[in-house]
């Protein structure tokens, strides 16, 4: 029998609109795809089946009037748990936020209700989104539907995991410094960070304000220009929202990319990458060539010292965002006697997990007077010139190439002992979220291990458009088809 | 060579109430972290200007006037205590 949770959104959306099934007949296959699958993934925190079948009866009534809110009305979707969603609860992953009901909705939960989505639940993340295998979270470790003993990448590992397995049709994730590229990256998906100031961040719970993107995961590009664009646009509600025309993002999207200039970063295909992933990028960037763009080496020098510049520049601002949980307004109160100060850093002690209080040390140092010039400040310098060298190799290609990650999806266990190792899964992430660049992560291949490698294209501030047209034709050239092991199920189109 | 730090006073300043053993282990590892992190150092940075933001903006403003605010009580029935229309805390002074 044909499995609906296997359809694209594109596919869905069509079928819809034909007739041929409903919006209840998708949130019951998604559904069924987790009772399934969730026992092997733990990738849902919370599910919401009364609001997502109140939301897919309202789409169904909405297309039987005719009525037609877009290319996502009716679709399962679900969302990473870092984005309050009104009266449901909201714990970035964390034992401190327990039991949290947001009062209101982010911006961008309540665009997607008035783009007529149906929200399915909250995925699992590492706490406060501060990971990169989804094993930092308070409630368990989320697994990859590829193989159940690999990590799904982080931090929105089970926004990737439920994309990947069938469990939702698209995700929204967070991405600081690789959050969503990477897991989709380990997961075969495709995962976007935008232009920093295009989703609003109100209602996200912040971790590096400045680093902070809500982006989606899709199987296509085509779904992830439909999730993007639901999403996107001026917020008033974010002092840090661009107030200008959103791109076009799709308007390119079956332009090829003859006559385009294209940047291969020379750091980013070296020492510290996989063979097979170099590898599996070096041929993606010949047929690109074959396809008539000219592709050029591009050394941005700076990079390479980004991640350690990222390694201050996040603790330090999360060092100062998580110092609103105090036990005070929201979340976890320490019973202990004592006066509010004391009650205050055992609250924090007792509810924030060990890479939290890693990062809030390192940030609170990094911030002290006495370290201020010599770590954060220099960061910050740093920073500058890693967006010059983004800047001028603009001015020179239409785009920028690179793995998405060092390596495939990694073992569960195998980098949580070793914070270091666990931060380099970041290295080629990292440098668009200090620039503020869109960025997003293809599928291509398969490493001799049967796990997914994912191909990076990053763009200038607001180049979405040439972003996509550049991943639209890297999804052709790599004709990657397969599926996660969970989710084999016979696909049949409407 | 791993950065030597002053853990309890870190910890101190971040409202962080942590165990003797949770100190030493955060201590060590925030050195080795530090270590790479010193790598920043090395690049020259004179008369470069730091960048706190990815935005070429200043002040966002939006016009002054009345809008919606969230009912009082749906934010108060979050806090661990509350109690006429205000959140409690233990007593200040030690």
């Amino acid at each position: 029998m044909a499995d609906l949770a296997d359809l694209t959104i594109a596919q869905a959306g069509a079928g819809l609109r034909a007739g041929d099934f409903t919006s209840v007949d998708l949130l019951d296959a998604v559904t069924q795809r987790a009772s399934a699958t969730e026992a092997h993934l733990h990738a849902y925190l919370t599910l919401d089946h009364e609001g997502a079948r109140a939301a897919a009866l309202a789409a169904d009534a909405a297309f039987s009037k005719a009525q037609d809110k877009g290319p996502l009305q009716g679709i399962p979707i679900a969302l990473k748990d870092n984005m309050c969603t009104m009266g449901i609860e909201t714990t970035a992953s964390s034992k401190i936020l327990a039991g949290w009901i947001p009062p209101y909705d982010a911006t961008v939960v309540a665009r997607l209700k008035e783009a007529g989505a149906v929200i399915t639940g909250k995925t699992n993340l590492d706490e406060f989104a501060m990971g990169s295998s989804t094993e930092n979270s308070a409630y368990g470790t989320t697994r990859n539907p590829w193989n159940t003993d690999k990590v799904p990448g982080g931090s929105s590992g089970g926004s990737a995991a439920v994309a990947a397995a069938g469990s939702a049709f698209g995700s929204f994730g967070s991405d600081t410094g690789g959050s969503i590229r990477q897991p989709a990256a380990l997961t075969g998906l495709v995962g976007m960070k935008p232009t920093y100031g295009i989703v609003s961040r109100y209602g996200l719970i912040a971790f590096a304000s400045s680093l902070d993107q809500i982006g989606p995961f899709s199987r296509t590009v085509e779904d992830s220009v439909s999730l993007l664009e639901a999403v996107s646009g001026f917020d008033p509600h974010d002092a840090t929202s661009i107030n200008a025309r959103v791109p076009n993002f799709g308007g390119s999207l079956n332009k090829g990319v003859a006559g385009m200039k294209i940047g291969v970063v020379t750091e980013l295909m070296g020492e510290g990458i996989d063979s097979q992933v170099i590898a599996a990028t070096r041929a993606m960037a010949d047929k690109l060539q074959g396809a008539g763009a000219e592709i050029v080496e591009v050394s941005l020098p700076s990079t390479e010292f980004a991640l350690s510049a990222y390694y201050l520049i996040a603790p330090a601002e999360c060092s100062s965002n998580l110092a609103r949980f105090d036990g005070v307004r929201y979340g976890h109160r320490s019973d202990i006697e004592g006066t509010t100060e004391e009650m205050m850093a055992k609250s924090r002690a007792e509810g924030f997990g060990p890479e939290v209080v890693r990062r809030i040390l390192l940030g609170t140092y990094a911030l002290s007077a006495g370290y201020y010039d010599a770590f954060y400040g220099q960061a910050q310098k740093v920073r500058t010139l890693v967006r010059n060298e983004f800047s001028s190799a603009y001015e020179e290609v239409d785009a920028l190439i690179s793995p998405t990650t060092p390596t495939t999806a990694f073992d569960i266990g195998e980098r949580s002992a070793d914070p270091i190792a666990m931060y380099y899964s970041d290295l080629c992430t990292i440098p668009s979220n200090l620039a503020g660049d869109p960025a997003i992560s293809v599928p291509v291949g398969l490493d001799d291990s049967g796990m997914p490698i994912g191909f990076q294209v990053m763009a200038p501030a607001l180049g979405e458009e040439v972003m996509y047209r550049v991943a639209a034709e890297v999804e052709r050239l790599a004709d990657f088809t397969e599926r996660a092991g969970l989710a084999t199920s016979e696909v049949v189109l409407p | 060579m791993p950065v030597e730090i002053d853990i309890a006073k870190v910890a101190k300043l971040a409202t962080l109430a942590l165990t003797d053993d949770e100190l030493a282990t955060y201590g060590e590892q925030l050195g080795d972290i530090l270590e790479h992190a010193e790598r920043v150092q090395a690049l020259p940075t004179e008369g470069v200007l730091p960048t706190s933001h990815p935005l070429e903006m200043v002040n966002a403003f939006r016009e002054d006037v009345v809008g919606e605010c969230l009912d009082p009580e749906s934010f108060l029935s979050q806090a661990p205590d509350a109690v006429e229309g205000q959140f409690r805390v233990p007593r200040i002074l030690g």
